[in-house]
């Protein structure tokens, strides 16, 4: 199954990642298409870097077949990264050197003529809110505005593509809302994106479509309300209770409320039961003498189906 | 803003083809990434590059030599011990500058600031980052060399007017040979603890007993074999001669042909490391 390459940004099959024995990934098969806004969600150490890696044609391919932008990454290496932005999860800016000519240099790399890398920055710096820090030094930024200053330079280029891998991780709630906007003006001015995240909320505010990984493999596929709808109930009811008050554990009273839901899940401090209706499911547990400390009522979540999907949460 | 689909002239393609990216276009694309860095650093390399060894000239060559007689036959064709401590002496701080580049500041690139993490992220592709650092240690070389040349020309320590420029030559590719060695050193260091032993049992002993200080022939007949065979008396030797003014082309040619022999080596050795380091 030949994918279209023009409008497959990209396209892997059976795609794997081995260093030495260890298997990070174990056969994927992954199609991005232009103008989508794409995520690879999982937990520390599901693959999600790996496959970032081999995407940004930084890593070679162990097995199987990967295209990017229609081309090999074993053969076009060059010609693909002059193409992509690529927002790694480290920081890699030039601590010791200003903030304009970190993005001036990158430019460079890239075989851009001086005078429209000046002009570009330019832009870039209004774009990410960093004009009035032009001539500071990286050292000096935030955490946020660090992170801002890597999503600009890998925009430097004017990319078709641009990979994220985590890119609010550490952020503060405030710093990945403005981080979160810049990326969505980026998408609706037709960047296509790739993110990595363990952050359901990220997943859910930015991707149009994403692919649930854990341990190296593609365990579910879709946007995220599909997921949800395929995985999960519409609301959860959250209960915690006094551990001595109830038998002992949240496990004893499991069994007592696991006929309120369609489903219950058993975490270390509370259990969640899974219902159409989370208010009844409170109502209910009330009428049989269970005297939750804590109760709480929501949606489902893309973390929701990671925990149907895998038996674990995301962020351990 | 058309942050990116808008198509103006775009970075990269058409012009750069597919394929590998040429090796000096490579290299010739991080010229404004190695000037800016040596704009923040230059003032302190000027003082560790150009007064220490001012400072050894000083100490050695005329206060020590001062207390040597100056007998051409004990000293390799010398008049004075500050003619035939001088091209030694560059010789040895052309291996201490490329050593200094090669260590710390390529650790700090690959591990530290993740500098060529980035640069890997771009069109660029591993030779290109070792070509271009292994480039600014030739441009450090260039400079320390013909200053301290300059400096030193006026005390007489040279034969001809053609002397120096062979002696510099020497001296460069000396700190070549070892800059490629040390940098595939570094590139397959995992932690930066190494570099103390790399100083300790490599640098300072080659430093002492290559030829730099003394002629070899007083370390016995096995002692003054063994320090022939180190990369550095080759450099030392072909600096002496040329800067003396008493070459035997022979072993000029082997000389040369050894120092050359390492920076091809030290080429693929630095090459190779880097690859396997940050290409997994």
């Amino acid at each position: 199954m030949a994918p279209d390459t023009s409008t497959s940004m990209i396209s892997a099959r059976g795609l794997r990642k081995s260093f030495g024995d260890f298997e990070a990934v174990k056969g994927i098969d992954v199609d991005v298409r232009r103008g989508e806004a794409f995520g690879f969600l999982g937990p520390n150490g599901a693959g999600k870097s790996s496959t970032m890696r081999m995407v940004a044609a930084v890593s070679p391919v162990s097995d199987g077949e990967l295209r990017i932008l229609g081309m090999d990454p074993a053969v076009d290496g060059p010609a693909i990264r002059s193409r992509l932005g690529v927002c790694p999860q480290e920081d890699t800016l030039d601590l010791e050197l200003n903030v304009r000519d970190n993005l001036y240099i990158y430019g460079r790399y890239f075989g851009m003529p001086k005078k429209e890398v000046r002009e570009r920055v330019d832009e870039l710096l209004e774009f990410v809110q960093l004009t009035d820090k032009a001539d500071a030094k990286v050292e000096d930024l935030s955490g946020g505005m660090k992170r801002r200053l890597t999503i600009a330079r890998s925009l430097v280029n004017r990319p078709d593509l641009l990979l994220l891998d985590e890119p609010t991780t550490g952020l503060d709630p405030q710093a990945r809302h403005v981080l979160w906007d810049r990326l969505f003006r980026l998408k609706q001015a037709g960047v296509t994106l790739v993110i990595t995240t363990h952050y359901m909320d990220e997943a859910e505010q930015l991707c149009d479509r994403l692919v649930v990984m854990d341990k190296g493999l593609i365990v579910a596929e879709g946007s995220p309300l599909d997921l949800i709808r395929e995985h999960s109930t519409r609301e959860v009811a959250e209960l915690r209770f006094g551990v001595a008050a109830e038998g002992g554990s949240h496990e004893a009273v499991a069994e007592q409320v696991a006929d309120l839901g369609d489903r219950v899940e058993v975490l270390p401090d509370r259990l969640l039961v899974y219902s159409a209706d989370g208010e009844e499911v409170v109502a209910k547990t009330l009428e049989r003498g269970l005297r939750p400390v804590a109760t709480l009522v929501r949606r489902s979540t893309l973390e929701d189906v990671f925990l149907r999907l895998t038996g674990r949460t995301l962020v351990d | 803003m058309g942050a990116s689909t808008s198509r103006g002239t775009r970075a990269g393609t058409p012009a750069d083809g597919r394929g590998d990216l040429p090796l000096l276009v490579g290299i010739a694309r991080q010229a404004d990434y190695w000037r800016t860095a040596y704009q923040r650093t230059w003032r302190g390399s000027v003082v560790s590059s150009f007064l220490a060894p001012l400072f050894y000239v000083v100490a050695m060559g005329v206060i020590l030599g001062g207390f040597i007689e100056g007998d051409p036959d004990q000293l390799e064709g010398a008049t004075s011990y500050l003619a035939f401590v001088v091209p030694g002496l560059i010789a040895a701080h052309a291996m201490q500058t490329a050593v200094g580049e090669t260590t710390y500041p390529v650790m700090g690139l690959i591990k530290w600031q993740k500098v060529y993490d980035s640069m890997l992220a771009t069109p660029l592709q591993v030779p290109h980052l070792v070509g271009a650092t292994l480039a600014f240690v030739g441009f450090r070389l260039v400079t320390t060399c013909a200053v301290f040349t300059a400096v030193l020309a006026p005390f007489g320590v040279y034969a001809s007017w053609w002397g120096p420029f062979l002696a510099f030559g020497a001296q460069v590719l000396t700190g070549m040979a070892f800059a490629g060695l040390v940098y595939g050193f570094t590139a397959r260091l995992r932690s930066e603890t190494a570099f103390g032993v790399l100083f300790r049992l490599g640098v300072f002993p080659l430093f002492l007993f290559s030829g730099a200080f003394f002629p070899v022939d007083n370390l016995g007949a096995v002692g003054s074999w063994v320090a022939r065979l180190t990369p550095l008396w080759h450099g030392v030797n072909l600096s002496r001669m040329f800067a003396l003014d008493n070459v035997t082309w022979w072993l000029a040619g082997v000389n040369v042909a050894v120092l050359v022999a390492l920076c091809v080596l030290g080429w693929f050795w630095s090459v190779s490391g880097l690859q396997k380091r940050l290409v997994a």
